[in-house]
């Protein structure tokens, strides 16, 4: 009797990882990004995997493109705008093809959870032609993911493997498999394959082209795309989560096209079902991405016209807007249920900075993507522009230039991250010395990459796989590239920060200021770093006698203090970390450190 | 798989919304439930909400179990049941809360970024807004910090208050629980657990 393998419950993170495993995968890697991060971090755990982190998406999708063309089962992992990092080597490796199996997973974020667009990258599949799966759960995604490497060896294509938040982030029942070994062909030279020249390029267009052709083929025929009959009155064409919330709104009152493999789209098999059904609903998150299709087929549909092309769907917002039933909870007003937005924790190194930079006058700063654009964030305030990875350095430039040009003399400082600035920082940095450019740049390095969990960076001396890395340093880059005017600072030393802020306002050309100090939240510091960072050991109090009620603590946005009206400020010392930002503010010298009454 | 008599009596997919602010261990709590919910036969989906939200900023997981499961998470209107980890949270999510359904909460109160700036005060009067709705039971959490070992034991008194609403038995919850936390910490775990699971017992 065969022996049954175990259900388990995982995430559609996880069942990536896990199909990825079963299916043989041996180089894995991607840079982290809410809502992919976790598919990664899962490989990780199957030793027969070569997973790392890269420093940027663009640089993951390169190397798992060498490792296919070399023969090599391979997987890249990247958020929705992720991929528009890596765009450019998408595209050309459409072209070239692959020899190993090469799978792409964009992790799409439909309701903007942690994202800065709502882009619906299945958009990327038809302009860079390239196959297209869409998983709706666990179970699915982590039998698609074996499906997809063999569609991707069997057409010579790399496939786009799209995510979305629910999906990612929903645990469910997974049947596990075992892994099959695939022994690699062996790779040789041929001009003819994998260099991009224009004269190859045609020929390999035309050949995309073939193969696109193909796989409409296998399109309409594979299990993927399926039909589940309910009532013939209402046919719903649907993919990914939003077939599950479908399902939940109709269930048999309605009959089914489920979509898994939506490039090419299965022309036939929806002309077939459209042919089933008296009234057609195209039900998909964001863009109307099948619904354009459908409608192009010449058949009559209701999509967007009726659903949202922005944020979410739900089964409660799909039987409202299509079946007129509405379900309500009760109402709550808004005095009673103030906002509850994400802050920079207690104890983070990045307040110390912001709270500065708050300070300035006639100032822009530019931001950048991490923890620290909660800078922005009431009450510090410390931010004019957030773009992308990368542009907290040169869209400083562009301000700098700007103002240069209409005579304007506000100062221009621009903030990135350790991990944002080996992403895309260093370019910009470049740049600014390149074209001399006056601005200041801030480094917040934290030791970490920390918004989306604490994975290690080319900074941290340690690799995903836990073997020791050649730590590149963030001083020795600035050094490299010709910055003239090099500066380091303990972030929690606001006086410090101040007048380094102040005398380095007068400088020529580009000044970096690094700020070093670990994330509060750090379990464990990189051992190169122990010795270094004397992190605080004691914690802050308020002396409440002492408290004058001028509420200048509440100013640095710290969540361990709150105000109690007729009584002053108290420090939840159950979350302080003893930072000491609120003693170095207290004009009254009311916070001391605990224990400690020594004014 | 064992049994399901032990859980309550279900016709279709149920649903339980759980709220809170980042930190208060609502993850673990949900993937004890979960993990229940499998040993007892059911099919379960789970939804998280992982990055920025993590931040000081609102939580929310939702548990979905019955012979099969669709969606993972609901809209407004969906939930069975609302376990409420702090009182504002709770407040928040009554919308979520289907005709009929409970509420547990915790008696907690975590100041949100408003509060702590200085420029606005604590809601009151949270409680009688959140009693209106029926069926609610009020988990006085904060009266027994120093009887359960400190505030970190909240989420572990309402997995004992939820399983026992549940029908899930003790041993089995403690059991699971037990896999999922450090050996340093089984004690204090075990002590709070109880305490939730003889409370909702008396409601």
């Amino acid at each position: 009797m065969r022996w049954k393998m175990p259900k388990v419950l995982l995430s559609g993170n996880e069942a990536c990882a896990r199909g990825a495993y079963e299916a043989g995968v041996q180089v894995a890697c991607g840079y982290p990004g809410t809502p992919s991060t976790e598919i990664l971090e899962s490989l990780a755990q199957y030793r027969e995997i070569d997973s790392e982190w890269s420093i940027n998406e663009k640089v993951a999708l390169e190397i798992i493109f060498g490792s296919a063309f070399a023969g090599l089962r391979s997987l890249a992992t990247m958020k929705n705008v992720g991929l528009n990092v890596a765009a450019d080597p998408l595209f050309s490796g459409a072209y070239l093809g692959v020899e190993g199996g090469c799978v792409i997973i964009s992790a799409d974020d439909p309701g903007l959870h942690s994202s800065q667009t709502e882009q619906d990258n299945r958009y990327y599949a038809l302009h860079a032609k390239v196959p297209l799966f869409e998983p709706s759960d666990s179970q699915e995604a982590k039998e698609m993911m074996k499906t997809a490497f063999e569609v991707s060896e069997q057409y010579k294509i790399p496939v786009l493997f799209r995510m979305t938040t629910r999906v990612c982030h929903s645990k469910g029942l997974v049947e596990l498999g075992e892994r099959i070994e695939k022994t690699p062909t062996v790779y040789r030279r041929d001009l003819t394959r994998f260099v991009a020249t224009p004269a190859r390029c045609r020929v390999h267009h035309g050949e995309l082209e073939q193969k696109l052709k193909a796989l409409e083929e296998w399109s309409n025929e594979t299990g993927l795309n399926f039909i589940e009959m309910g009532d013939p009155k209402i046919g719903v064409i649907t993919s990914g989560i939003a077939y599950q919330h479908a399902k939940e709104a109709f269930g048999s009152r309605a009959s089914f096209l489920k979509l898994g493999f939506t490039h090419p789209l299965p022309s036939r098999k929806i002309i077939d079902f459209s042919r089933k059904v008296e009234r057609i609903y195209v039900i998909e998150e964001n863009d109307p991405f099948i619904e354009n299709h459908v409608k192009a087929l010449g058949i009559s549909a209701i999509g967007k016209e009726r659903l949202s092309l922005c944020g979410e769907l739900n089964s409660e917002m799909i039987a409202s807007r299509l079946l007129g039933e509405n379900v309500s909870g009760c109402e709550i007003t808004e005095e009673k249920a103030l906002p509850r937005p994400p802050v920079l924790c207690s104890g983070c190194p990045h307040r110390g900075v912001f709270y500065e930079l708050s300070q300035l006058k006639d100032t822009v700063i530019t931001g950048d993507i991490g923890c620290y654009t909660l800078g922005s964030a009431e009450p510090l305030n410390a931010m004019d522009t957030v773009l992308c990875m990368g542009a907290g350095i040169s869209a400083a430039i562009g301000f700098e230039r700007a103002f240069k040009k209409i005579g304007r003399t506000s100062r221009v400082i621009g903030v990135i991250g350790d991990s944002t600035f080996f992403h895309s920082g260093i370019t910009g940095l470049a740049d600014a010395v390149f074209n001399r450019s006056q601005i200041t740049v801030c480094i917040l390095d934290n030791r970490s990459t920390a918004m989306t969990g604490h994975q290690n960076n080319h900074g941290t001396g340690l690799r995903l796989s836990g073997k020791p890395a050649t730590e590149i340093e963030i001083k020795d880059i600035v050094k490299a590239l010709g910055v003239e005017h090099f500066f380091e600072i303990n972030p929690n030393d606001l006086a410090g920060l101040k007048a380094l802020l102040k005398e380095t306002a007068a400088l020529e050309g580009p000044i970096v200021i690094l700020a070093q100090w670990p994330c509060a939240l750090l379990k464990e510091l990189p051992p190169q770093d122990r010795s270094k960072f004397d992190l605080p050991q004691s914690k802050y109090t308020v002396q409440e006698d002492m408290c004058k009620k001028c509420k200048k603590c509440l100013t640095l946005g710290c969540p361990s203090i709150s105000f109690i009206p007729g009584a002053g400020s108290r420090i939840d010392e159950s979350t302080c970390k003893g930072c000491s930002l609120c003693y170095q503010v207290c004009p009254f010298h009311a916070i001391q450190k605990r224990g400690d009454r020594n004014v | 798989m064992r049994s399901r008599s032990a859980v309550i009596e279900m016709s279709d997919t149920k649903t339980v919304v759980l709220v809170g602010v980042g930190g208060q261990g609502i993850l673990l709590v949900s993937k004890v439930l979960s993990e229940l919910l499998v040993q007892n036969g059911y099919d379960v989906k789970m939804s998280e909400v992982h990055g920025m939200a993590q931040r000081g900023g609102s939580v929310s997981t939702q548990i979905r179990f019955g012979e099969k499961v669709n969606s993972p998470f609901m809209g407004y209107g969906g939930a069975d049941i609302l376990l409420g980890f702090e009182k504002m949270e709770t407040y928040r999510f009554l919308p979520y809360v289907k005709s009929g359904g409970t509420v547990i909460y915790a008696d907690a109160t975590i100041p949100s970024a408003p509060v702590f700036s200085g420029k606005k005060a604590y809601p009151q009067g949270l409680d009688a807004e959140i009693e209106k709705t029926g069926r609610s039971l009020r988990v006085p959490v904060t009266e027994w910090v120093s009887d359960i070992g400190g505030a970190n034991y909240q989420n572990t008194v309402l997995l004992g208050v939820l399983a026992k609403t549940l029908g899930i038995g003790f041993d089995q919850t403690e059991a699971v629980l037990l896999t999922m936390i450090n050996k340093k910490y089984h004690e204090k775990n075990r002590k709070a657990l109880s305490k939730g699971y003889e409370f909702a017992k008396g409601q």
